[in-house]
């Protein structure tokens, strides 16, 4: 299994959205609740097009929310 | 464990289960009776035909049980969309099947080649489609929980 390089600040962010749900950034950006998860613990790395929907969602750069730590 | 986990949890156990019956079935109301039926390429035919009807039924069935169970126990509905993560695990584990499949064709007809005789050809070829679904839902469960 391939070692995920990308780190996320999605649950600090969820925090500042007034403790936004995984469900409900989930259904913002169209995907399952276990995809949100999954990112956030750093299981999967979204595509180029789910991280910026994700990082739209807070009003955020990419870079903000996602880091390449290769 | 999520759903879609449980899910296909309870898929693999409906193969699991009617694979098993359904072998039982037939040893024993086919081949016991008129040992030579294995020779009969038209019994094989028959076999896997009847067999890919049964488990597509079981499967059905499995889907909307589990939806059932599912929205008494939680009061949600199974949520219909299949996003990137699930297209990229089902990709993988199509991925494993197809190799595993490829494998069991190959040493199935390969043995022929030794003079093996041809039901054992046939009983390679329904023993890898069976491996091959087995494998399929347990590498989808192991991607869902070690992640991509």
């Amino acid at each position: 299994m391939n070692k995920c390089h990308i780190t996320n600040e999605i649950r600090k962010f969820r925090f500042l959205q007034s403790e936004m749900t995984q469900q409900e950034l989930a259904e913002k950006v169209g995907v399952t609740r276990q995809t949100i998860v999954a990112i956030e613990n750093e299981k999967y790395s979204p595509t180029l097009e789910l991280a910026f929907k994700i990082a739209r969602i807070f009003n955020a750069s990419l870079e903000d929310v996602f880091t390449y730590n290769a | 464990m999520y759903r879609k986990e449980k899910m296909i949890l309870a898929s693999l156990l409906a193969t699991i289960a009617v694979f098993a019956v359904y072998s039982l079935y037939v040893y024993q109301h086919y081949v016991v009776p008129k040992p030579e039926i294995i020779h009969d390429f038209s019994f094989w035919g028959k076999s896997f035909l009847f067999l890919a009807l049964v488990m597509v039924a079981a499967q059905i069935i499995v889907h909307i049980v589990f939806a059932i169970i599912n929205k008494i126990v939680t009061k949600k509905d199974i949520p219909v969309i299949s996003d990137e993560m699930d297209k990229i695990i089902e990709l993988k584990s199509l991925r494993v099947s197809h190799l595993i499949f490829a494998g069991g064709t190959f040493l199935a007809i390969g043995s022929q080649a030794f003079g093996i005789q041809q039901w054992i050809m046939f009983a390679k070829l329904f023993s890898s489609g069976f491996i091959v679904t087995i494998l399929s839902d347990i590498t989808r469960i192991s991607l869902y929980r070690k992640g991509l």
